[in-house]
């Protein structure tokens, strides 16, 4: 979109061609990403396996390794992305990402702690999201009796605090952990991966992010709304802190749900939202399936290279940041457009 | 109708006006004048019910606004605030239809009906080229008026401006109030009711508005602007002596005099200025 100085250009706002083309893309990708693995499988054997039928192996891996794992990063990518999309609206800043409240840092504790306690696999992806929640609760909480004219700044200065003091406590405990068996479990974890994924770790993640999109969708006008600030949003017949706290609440309880699931992937929530809002415009209405589809793919992608490129897996969290920090420039030299 | 009787405004505890009485009818033009400081933009936002009143009553149409949801409020009463720059770029058209958002349900989105009321509204303004423009793009001028449109989509009586012609150059300033003035005399049986802000006595003139005079926390004086801004008043409110002539066509116009001000501007009155 190389557009030129001129203040006297149309916008571009292609609408529901390119949902349906995003979606054939996705749907493609997808395809592609459970042929690629260690062990390669051709179109033909991927459709049968699909079907239930042919080669015994390749259903094995198609059903217990592939699907799980791309259905994993679809969950994730979207999740991260429209959550993203949500928070930037909300605190009307295109450089906030899913975390600016402290939900990573939360769930990161939560995990850790998990892991020095040596639980079970359920109960550290439990602890995980219960930790994001708790963070984010407690930045609600402590935002609620601070006095202070600007809602929006003191909720992030909140989350910022809280972030730091999970993040403190989490060293603590790295400190103290067994450095043979679970520091290294704890760096993996906190960099984020699909490694070990399987059909029943997906399972929990996907009602709460269900649940957790089912308000943003419906709110997605009043979200437009909000981006201007909650004076002119009240001026224009929203109770604004009431709506902010819906999505907010929405906005955490999806992002928890996939870090419990993936570790702490950085990066997706806030650079996705950007390429959607250069595709279809910044209407939420429109930005939310956009972000959504785009970071499904997007995540897709960086977690077949994650499984392919190295004789190791390369955690998520660190191609995210590789990829997204240059991109991240780019989109800062290109101009001003979904800026401001 | 907006109805404020002894009003008290400020922020926390601190009273920045007191005893302040303010009516707005449908088909009137209220015009707030004075000094940087005195309390306009407050005043604005207690009678909005943006900001709790510290004393005294805001009447909407006879009932309390303390009381009424922002939907109701909004029903009533259109802001236009200064031109902004969001932070992303929606389209004119998008602005505009944001205020049809509290005739909308929660869930709502604007439909067949709100999109004719957004059009409309850019048409009676004369800028409808710009509905598919983007809003973070335009001028200043331009934006204003699309924030103007928005209030005329918002469908409410009452439309409260805050300095709707701060930042604007010589031409866009001319354009706006003609733009204004026209919204008192709508095609519907009555007109809207508008208060406005300005720093520009002369404006009030050229509205033929009823003015508030502002001063020290207090109404200083209220009613037709050839009666509250007389060169006494005008003096007592900047601190500078002023002088109020007649032009050749019959409209007054305000002087300050730079003159005599110079040597008496201590640094005081710099800050007030």
């Amino acid at each position: 979109m190389g557009r030129g100085t001129t203040a006297d250009v149309d916008l571009p706002r292609p609408g529901r061609t390119l949902t349906g083309a995003l979606a054939v893309v996705l749907a493609l990708l997808a395809f592609g990403a459970v042929m690629i693995g260690p062990y390669g499988l051709t179109p033909g054997q991927v459709l049968s396996a699909l079907l239930g039928q042919g080669d015994r192996q390749a259903q094995i891996v198609v059903w217990n390794i592939r699907l799980p794992r791309v259905g994993a990063a679809l969950l994730v990518g979207a999740a991260l992305a429209a959550a993203g999309a949500s928070y930037q609206a909300l605190f009307r800043n295109p450089l906030v990402s899913p975390d600016i409240l402290g939900v990573s840092a939360g769930a990161g504790l939560g995990a850790v702690a998990g892991i020095f306690l040596s639980l079970p696999v359920a109960a550290i992806q439990g602890a995980a999201f219960a930790g994001g929640m708790a963070a984010v609760g407690v930045v609600m909480l402590v935002g609620a009796m601070v006095r202070h004219t600007d809602r929006t700044l003191t909720l992030v200065l909140i989350g910022v605090v809280v972030g730091a003091l999970a993040g403190a406590v989490t060293s603590l405990l790295k400190v103290m952990a067994d450095p043979y068996d679970q520091l290294p479990a704890i760096t993996f974890w906190l960099l984020g991966s699909l490694a070990s994924i399987t059909t029943r770790d997906i399972l929990p993640a996907l009602p709460t992010v269900l649940v957790g999109l089912i308000p943003l969708a419906l709110l997605r006008w009043r979200i437009n709304v909000l981006s201007l600030g909650d004076e002119e949003a009240r001026a224009l017949g929203i109770e604004a802190g009431r709506t902010r706290f819906v999505v907010i609440a929405a906005a955490t309880l999806i992002t928890a749900s996939v870090t419990a699931l993936a570790g702490v992937v950085g990066w997706v929530g806030l650079v996705i939202p950007h390429v959607a809002r250069m595709l279809v415009g910044p209407g939420f209405g429109r930005l939310l399936p956009a972000s959504a589809l785009i970071g499904a793919g997007y995540l897709l992608i960086v977690d077949t290279l994650a499984r392919t490129i190295a004789a190791v897996e390369v955690p998520l969290g660190v191609l995210t940041a590789v990829i997204g920090a240059p991109f991240f420039v780019w989109l800062l030299a290109r101009g001003r457009r979904g800026w401001s | 109708m907006l109805e404020a009787r002894d009003l008290s405004i400020g922020y926390g505890k601190m009273p920045l006006g007191i005893g302040l009485s303010v009516t707005v009818r449908p088909g009137e033009i209220l015009c707030l004048l004075g000094p940087n400081g005195c309390g306009k933009t407050t005043l604005f936002r207690t009678l909005l019910g943006l900001l709790p009143q510290l004393g005294g009553s805001v009447l909407l149409n006879g009932q309390p606004i303390s009381a009424m949801t922002r939907a109701r409020i909004a029903q009533a009463i259109a802001y236009v605030p200064q031109a902004h720059a969001p932070p992303f770029p929606f389209e004119a058209l998008e602005v505009v239809l944001m205020g049809r958002t509290a005739r909308l349900g929660a869930f709502a989105q604007p439909g067949k009906t709100d999109r004719a009321a957004a059009r409309d509204a850019l048409r009676r303004l004369g800028i409808q080229d710009l509905a598919h423009r983007d809003y973070s793009r335009l001028s200043g001028g331009q934006r204003q008026l699309v924030l103007i449109a928005r209030a005329l989509a918002q469908q409410a009586a009452l439309i409260v401006m805050d300095e709707p012609t701060a930042s604007l150059d010589f031409g866009n300033q001319a354009q706006v109030l003609a733009q204004i003035e026209t919204l008192t005399r709508s095609a519907t049986a009555e007109g809207h009711g508008v208060i406005l802000s300005t720093h520009d006595p002369d404006q009030a003139f050229a509205l033929n508005a009823r003015v508030l005079l502002m001063h020290r926390g207090g109404v200083l004086a209220d009613g037709p602007a050839a009666d509250v801004l007389t060169e006494a008043n005008l003096s007592t409110v900047y601190g500078l002596p002023v002088t109020v002539e007649t032009t050749s066509s019959g409209r007054r116009i305000c002087l300050p005099s730079l003159r005599q001000s110079a040597p008496t501007m201590t640094s005081e009155a710099l800050t007030m200025a």
